[in-house]
């Protein structure tokens, strides 16, 4: 297990390696210079020239990311372009609220999801399952941006239930209820997509795991229904299911970008908006490496989850 | 009947709703099992061998359900007990072996926990006299280092230790009945013997009865005390195994017999099949069931179902042949 784990930590370099220059390319290609939304209009060629070579963008972009990496070996993400305040600390300052909004919703989402698809299953063809069915398929159709506004005008603006935005009160402190009540929104709008998901693996893979010849079993000893759900059907259903939580992992950091924005939550996602309207190169070729980190790190963790659920398997 | 016998099953009639409409897999089946008795229900794919099995445990699959017939067991009639009391039984009474030892076992649980589950239920167990006996009941059905495979998962074992492993969980309650469905199909020939040897054995010395379904009559001469052959859903001829064997009534069951090629047989020899195939369910034929593939059929067949009705002590058969008017009773 542990020389399988150094192999596949070993695979992930130049996995991230090929990720940051993928990312670092891509941004260097969207039109539209740092230096132009530094200066003012009337500024002069020179002062454009003189502020892209402050920036170290004068050089040949080959040379910029050998420039980068250099200094990312040494522990250092470079300084924004927007305010030179340290890539580093920013991304520090901000992954706090995003890994608070992106792990309640994930914890949410699957409280909800997976009672729920254990029902369906066990209701197979009936109108309890049509209606799951159903709602899970709203639920994944519904874009964030659409049902995040939906939820502010109904719940913020007309009832008055939630606050429209942000992470806390200013002036109040920010109590604990004070936060809650914050996060209630965008997490309902991020669990909703993860949920509705989930929700279908959950109900296919329990009703896979009752056609099983070990659930016949089950019966024949005589064991009652929840057990049969429970022990027999939902630890093997679970196996399939523990797939999809690396793949929601990486839904999640996309939608916590469109999210952030829409409740103005001060995360990664708001950072990331902030950092592409600046062409803050530096900001978001940090961000990226970060969400290339978690991606591979929740990958990873799907894979010994795997070995956690699935007697059959071992990784050597 | 002189003894009071331990399961009765009287005009059992298993229905399934499909897609083609509602279809008759259990038309009719009756016979009876004395304590200790090892029964066989011997007879082709599809002849209803499973579902009678599966009808007396209430383990019929959603779209199945018996509509008419009683299930007397120890006098009880299991037919239409809530599911809550049946429950009761199963696993603890009436235990049950499938064909598939490969697919039977839960993949993620222990072995001594699946073990355990029906002794903690059923009587009431601790974990760890649970677990002891567990081990013992391994021990008895001959699975080596018993030990260490009570906390190994099923996919460490092979076929036949996996059904050692059923047997063991179907003998842990004492059952008074022991349910086994093709228990050696999936087995390779030497591993059948095996099985069967410990099944017999077990039986023997613990003085459990059984229903043994199987295809295969070298399986039913080496198990059975009495034999039901099943056709298209009826039993057609219920006898003990050696009047089945040394005097068969119903053209079917002969005709089975006379298809089994022997050791003494020249190679080169042709066998002797059957002509025509097994009636589909949703057209089953009027009259005698099996008439049209009968040697012996003669006009009344292809219009009057026969009844099943004795030909001599302890000896049943439905076929024309032997009409009242023929055999005196």
């Amino acid at each position: 297990m542990i020389a399988y784990l150094i192999r596949r930590l070993l695979i992930g370099i130049p996995v991230l390696l090929g990720v940051t220059v993928i990312n670092f390319f891509i941004i260097n290609l969207a039109p539209g210079s740092p230096a132009d939304l530094f200066l003012s209009p009337t500024a002069t060629p020179e002062d454009v020239a003189r502020t892209e070579a402050e920036l170290g963008l004068n050089k040949p972009i080959f040379v910029q990311y050998v420039n980068w990496l250099t200094q990312l070996l040494h522990g250092n993400l470079g300084v924004s372009f927007q305010n030179r305040e340290p890539v580093t600390q920013l991304i520090g300052d901000r992954i706090g609220p995003t890994l608070l909004l992106m792990g309640t919703s994930l914890v949410v989402a699957y409280l909800v999801a997976i009672p729920i698809g254990i029902i369906a299953a066990r209701r197979r063809n009936t109108v309890v399952d049509y209606g799951v069915v159903g709602a899970s398929f709203l639920g994944i159709s519904v874009p964030h941006f659409f049902l995040g506004l939906a939820m502010i005008y109904v719940f913020a603006l007309t009832l008055g239930w939630f606050p429209t935005g942000g992470m806390l009160t200013l002036g109040r402190g920010g109590g604990f209820a004070d936060r809650l009540s914050h996060l209630v929104l965008p997490v309902v709008v991020l669990a909703t997509a993860i949920a509705a998901n989930m929700v279908r693996y959950v109900r296919s893979s329990m009703i896979d795991a009752f056609g099983q010849d070990y659930i016949r079993t089950a019966k024949a000893k005589g064991l009652g229904t929840s057990v049969i759900t429970n022990k027999h059907a939902l630890r093997n259903a679970l196996i399939p299911v523990v797939t999809v939580i690396g793949v929601d992992l990486s839904a999640l950091i996309g939608g916590a970008i469109v999210t952030e924005q829409i409740f103005q939550w001060p995360g990664i996602g708001l950072l990331t908006i902030q950092s592409i309207g600046a062409r803050d190169y530096a900001v978001l070729m940090g961000i990226n490496l970060i969400a290339a980190v978690a991606v591979f790190a929740a990958n990873l963790l799907t894979d010994i989850a795997y070995a956690v659920v699935d007697p059959r398997v071992a990784y050597a | 009947m002189s003894v009071t016998p331990l399961l009765q099953v009287d005009g059992l009639r298993t229905e399934f709703s499909t897609d083609q409409g509602p279809v008759t897999s259990v038309d009719g089946v009756s016979f009876s099992l004395a304590p200790g008795e090892t029964l066989c229900l011997v007879g082709e794919s599809g002849s209803g061998k499973s579902v009678s099995a599966l009808s007396i445990m209430g383990l019929l699959a959603r779209n199945g359900r018996i509509t008419a017939g009683s299930v007397l067991f120890e006098g009880q009639d299991l037919v239409g007990l809530p599911d809550r009391e049946l429950r009761r039984v199963r696993g603890h009474a009436i235990a049950m072996i499938f064909q598939e030892p490969m697919t039977s076992l839960n993949p993620v649980l222990t072995i001594g926990d699946q073990l355990a589950e029906t002794m903690i239920l059923h009587l009431g167990l601790t974990k760890a006299q649970a677990r002891q006996r567990a081990i013992e009941l391994l021990e008895k059905v001959g699975i080596p280092r018993a030990k260490d495979v009570v906390d190994d998962h099923p996919h460490r074992l092979s076929g036949g230790m996996r059904q050692r492993v059923m047997i063991a969980m179907a003998l842990s309650c004492e059952p008074k009945l022991i349910i086994a469905d093709e228990p050696t199909t999936a087995l390779d020939v030497t591993i059948q013997a095996q099985i069967l040897r410990l099944m017999r054995e077990l039986s023997a010395e613990t003085g459990t009865a059984m229903i043994f379904i199987t295809h295969d009559l070298g399986v039913v001469a080496e198990m059975a005390d009495r034999v039901a052959v099943m056709y298209a859903g009826q039993v057609v001829e219920e006898t003990d195994v050696y009047t089945l064997f040394d005097d068969p009534k119903h053209p079917y069951t002969s005709a089975l017999l006379r298809s089994i090629p022997h050791i003494t047989t020249p190679a080169g020899d042709r066998l002797n099949p059957i002509s025509g195939s097994v009636p589909n369910l949703l057209h089953m034929p009027t009259g005698c069931r099996f008439h049209d593939r009968c040697l012996q059929a003669m006009d009344r067949c292809a219009t009057e179902p026969p009844e099943l009705l004795p030909v001599a002590s302890q000896h049943s058969v439905r076929c024309w042949l032997y009409d009242e008017t023929e055999v005196p009773a």
